[in-house]
């Protein structure tokens, strides 16, 4: 939260105070969703199973959520003593701080953005490479074998997914001609919403979204059943309550992503656009959950042949024809 | 045991048993055949060895032609098995031959264990011995059993190692040197297997005690805890495996006894290669409680409730192994309307198990729904069948010997034909979800195979046979419990892998169904238990209440139970994970003289290292799913 703060203040700004208010209003939304995905994935979970899921603490169980939250700060704050105790400690807030970093650049509504960077894209992918870090800290501090293969499978294979995640993305850029995320839903304004164009690049984001996230059918560094909890297996209480807060924040950013990228952000006919934003994200947020609920998970290798053999000569390719349009349509 | 709640309108007294049935058979003579009362030896009727009149033992005759000098010497049991006592010293050569060389050859160990002799009041006909080991062999080409033991001495008893013959012998002989101290030349790593590394003593022997009050108070100090863990500290040197220190590209990874994948306390040890699978070895023991033990101390009624926990999962398909080889010790004919309702409820049963086995495989491989669908059906097939049929729903101790606890119930017919109903069109669906699925079919196809020698030859049956290609299935193959009535299908796998098992699997559900309708449509009138001063608890009508006689057998029957004639048998059936067997010998008591549980899980966990070897570890677990073990039912 203070580097998210200290980072906000480094950019000169003329209104400090409608900097601030922006700032703590985003903290404060992105947050909240994060929380109230915990409700909402287990309850949509439970509709997909056939069952009730929680639905004993408040209304509809809403305040599940701060019954969960509650518990997990009561929890014992257990450090083993086994694990190298500085590494441990950090590595569930840097993925925390590197998802709420990247939220910095995405526009909310038109002019609705803490900062409006001309590089916010390739800022975003910066913070995602940055997120890796925390799982593969995570995992080496531990001290622990299922600790530690999970973080190697985490770094192979969100090292393998991020280079055709950006590649996926250049389409995008080529069409609008900015690495600026409002610039890109302007551009969007004045043609059509780029899933249409960017159809394979969008399907290739979406892939490569899951698998930043860590979601089934990605989630082979968590992978339960083999791994016990991948690189969180040793953290307890609130470190542990991180790692979870991170992954909704994740979530909810590469939602928020796709929408801003594919599906024209905030635009939208009556309603004003934070609601559009809000409504769309919320899309994408529950397919991730129905996804959980329908998918088994891939093996180690299937994943990464999928990422190098499909997923990178696709990208590719989009890549290729996209180019060759707009030289066209520039020529 | 027998106050199940009744649907009935009548009254009756729970642990009574007092249906009417009209037309039954009369039991006169069967009635004064005999008094059972206290155990005592005695002159057993001629009937006391059940199907005694065993079929000419062509094998034995072959044995005495190629092996002239061992002097064989034959014991005739109750389940008419071709049974043979040879000398120690030329057992391995004889076995060789028989899994080997013969014509024919007895592929599979289907059974391996020993018997603790010292005891034993009726073994006339047999030679001396202190202790006894037998060897279960089965061919499938014959389709025949045969028996062979052999005699040992008190001090220093030892055979020698088969795993040479039949890889699934290692384990048998590790079982039978923790239960008997009964040594094993020639065995590569003869340890503990089912008690823990410290534990004192041989436990099935006589002299072991038997409760944990023949003990002192327990008392487990931190020093102590801290050596037993020790203790389990896994040691490749004790392997013949590299340290993963001397090679730093190797790495030991510890999974169980408490993880999710083992269903259950299994400890697997893997040596891994990145993610590659070098090295496996399988550690049980984790959930032994003694089963075989605890049968020495029970009546033989009163031990059919520890037969449900098994395979925990099966139900009353572990009673029947059980009941029938009491049966076949007794010489009891059941009804077929009992028959038939064993029948029944084993088929459900089956599917009941199938479905966990079903929902959890897809779990394993990282699927999170299926599971509560499948336990749904579980959860209804429970509710809407088993328990108003049984009044219980995992455990229901149901089975009795000479027939079942009680009659079915008003209404039965449309539960059970509404379920029929009810699970086709849900399995259909499951076939899409999870089946059909490319991502599960990437994780199943191709993985783990394994051959029908080899399945074979390590000792698989059930569907894990079956998927290898074999199409063998006990129902058909040797019907009891009327089998033979229905008409249904034994799916086959070809090549043997996850996938081929989990098909198998999932067919079977809906042959079992198949037999179901067909049960309800053949479903005779008539007692549900047989009429048979041995059937437990007997039945009060028509004698019971009229003549003293029988009224002291019923007496006896429930309080102290029946005293079977001594005599040996084992009859296998085919349960919902393979083959099952209760070998029980019975020395003229009111309990098992020993009882020695054959579970289909015990091998099938045992092949593991053979199935996983060259695989990544997501595949153990994919292999661990596949293969539908439970671990109450491999450490028993």
């Amino acid at each position: 939260m203070s580097a998210l703060l200290s980072a906000g203040a480094l950019v000169a700004v003329t209104a400090w105070y409608w900097q601030l208010l922006t700032v703590l209003l985003v903290l404060i939304a992105v947050l909240t969703i994060a929380a109230g995905l915990i409700w909402y994935e287990r309850r949509l979970l439970s509709l997909v199973q056939d069952r009730y899921g929680p639905n004993r603490v408040g209304p509809l169980g809403l305040l599940q959520v701060l019954a969960d939250t509650f518990k997990i700060l009561f929890k014992e704050d257990w450090t083993p003593p086994f694990s190298d105790r500085r590494v441990f400690v950090v590595a569930p807030s840097l993925v925390l701080v590197t998802a709420l970093l990247s939220f910095m650049v995405v526009p909310v509504a038109e002019g609705w953005v803490v900062i409006d960077l001309n590089v916010g894209l390739l800022f975003i992918l910066a913070m995602s490479s940055l997120a890796v870090y925390s799982v593969v800290l995570a995992g080496w501090s531990s001290h622990s074998k299922y600790s530690l293969i999970g973080g190697l499978r985490a770094a192979a294979q969100m090292v393998s997914y991020e280079v055709f995640m950006g590649l996926s993305l250049i389409g995008v850029v080529t069409l609008a001609g900015s690495f600026n995320l409002s610039d890109i839903v302007a551009a969007q304004q004045r043609s059509i919403y780029y899933v249409f164009p960017q159809f394979i690049g969008f399907v290739v984001f979406l892939v490569a979204g899951f698998a930043e996230t860590r979601r089934i059918p990605f989630d082979l560094v968590e992978a339960e059943s083999e791994l016990v909890a991948g690189y969180h297996t040793e953290y307890s209480g609130m470190k542990f309550g991180l790692f979870m807060v991170g992954e909704y924040v994740a979530i909810t950013l590469v939602s928020a992503l796709i929408v801003t990228l594919f599906f024209g952000g905030w635009l939208g006919p009556w309603l004003p656009g934070v609601v559009w934003f809000l409504i769309k994200t919320l899309l994408f947020i529950t397919l991730f959950i129905i996804v959980r609920g329908t998918f088994p998970r891939l093996r180690y290798d299937q994943l990464m042949a999928l990422g190098w053999k499909a997923m990178l000569p696709l990208s590719l390719l989009n890549l290729l024809i996209t180019g060759a349009i707009v030289v066209a349509g520039a020529g | 045991m027998d106050d199940v709640p009744r649907k009935q309108s009548e009254q009756v007294q729970p642990g009574e048993e007092s249906r009417q049935h009209e037309g039954a058979p009369q039991p006169g003579d069967a009635r004064s055949e005999r008094d059972p009362g206290a155990p005592q030896p005695c002159q057993w009727p001629a009937w006391a060895a059940g199907g005694g009149e065993a079929p000419p033992p062509a094998v034995l005759e072959e044995l005495r032609e190629r092996f002239p000098d061992v002097p064989f010497v034959t014991q005739t049991t109750a389940d008419g098995i071709p049974t043979a006592w040879m000398p120690a010293e030329r057992s391995a050569e004889v076995l060789a031959y028989l899994g080997r060389e013969a014509d024919q050859p007895f592929a599979m160990l289907y059974d391996l264990g020993g018997v603790d002799e010292r005891e034993r009041l009726h073994r006339e006909g047999m030679p001396a011995a202190a202790f006894s080991v037998f060897y279960h062999l089965v061919s499938y080409l014959r389709n025949a059993d045969l028996r062979l033991k052999v005699a040992l001495p008190e001090d220093d008893p030892q055979v020698d190692s088969v795993a040479g013959v039949w890889p699934a012998a290692d384990w048998y002989e590790r079982e039978l040197w923790d239960m008997f101290g009964v040594g094993v030349a020639g065995h590569t790593h003869l340890h503990r297997l089912l008690m823990p590394p410290w534990w004192d003593g041989h436990p099935l022997r006589k002299e072991h005690p038997s409760r944990g009050t023949e003990y002192g108070p327990f008392d487990l100090p931190d020093e102590l805890a801290d050596e037993m863990q020790e203790q389990l500290r896994f040691k490749p040197e004790e392997w013949g495996l590299p340290r993963a220190e001397d090679d730093p590209t190797l790495m030991y990874l510890n999974i169980g006894p408490q993880h999710g994948a083992t269903h259950g306390p299994f400890r697997v040890i893997v040596g891994l290669r990145d993610e590659e699978i070098v090295h496996l070895i399988p550690d049980i023991g984790f959930h032994h409680r003694g089963s075989e033990k605890m049968a020495e101390r029970q009546s033989w009624h009163t031990y059919i409730p520890y037969t449900d926990r098994v395979d925990y999962l099966g139900g009353v398909t572990n009673n029947l192994p059980y009941v029938l080889t009491v049966e076949k010790l007794c010489g009891i004919e059941v009804p077929d309307r009992a028959q038939l309702i064993r029948v029944l409820l084993c088929e459900f049963y089956r599917i009941a198990s199938h479905l966990v086995f079903y929902g959890t495989y897809a779990q394993d491989i990282g699927a999170l729904s299926p599971v509560f669908y499948m336990f749904e059906d579980r959860e209804i097939l429970f509710d809407d069948v088993i328990e108003p049929i049984t009044g219980g729903r995992m455990h229901p101790n149901w089975f009795r010997i000479g027939g079942v606890a009680q009659d079915l119930p008003e209404g039965w017919k449309q539960r059970v034909l509404d379920y029929c109903d009810y699970l086709p069109p849900r399995l259909d669906e499951y076939d899409k979800l999870v089946m059909d699925n490319r991502i599960v079919k990437a994780r199943m196809v191709g993985v783990a195979p394994i051959s029908v020698d080899d399945a074979v030859a390590w000792g698989l049956t059930g569907p894990m046979l079956r998927a290898a290609g074999l199409p063998w299935d006990w129902r058909k193959q040797r019907p009891y419990s009327h089998y033979d009535w229905f008409d249904f299908d034994v799916p086959v796998g070809t090549t043997g892998d996850c996938y081929d098992r989990a098909a198998v699997h999932v067919e079977e559900m809906r042959q079992s169904l198949r037999i179901i309708r067909q049960v309800v449509d053949a479903m005779p009138d008539g007692p549900y238990k047989a009429y048979h001063p041995l059937a437990t608890p007997p039945m009060k009508e028509p004698h019971t209440m009229h003549d003293i006689e029988s009224l002291i057998t019923h007496f006896l029957g429930v309080t102290w139970g029946p005293v079977v004639p001594p005599g040996e048998a084992s009859i296998y059936t085919e349960g919902t994970k393979g083959q099952y067997s209760y070998y029980a010998i019975s020395d003229g008591g009111n309990a098992p003289y020993r009882v020695k549980i054959r579970t289909a899980s015990f091998p099938h966990l045992q092949v593991l290292p053979l199935l996983c070897t060259g695989y990544e570890i997501a595949d153990l677990v994919t292999v661990l799913g596949s293969i539908d073990f439970v671990m109450a039912d491999v450490d028993r």
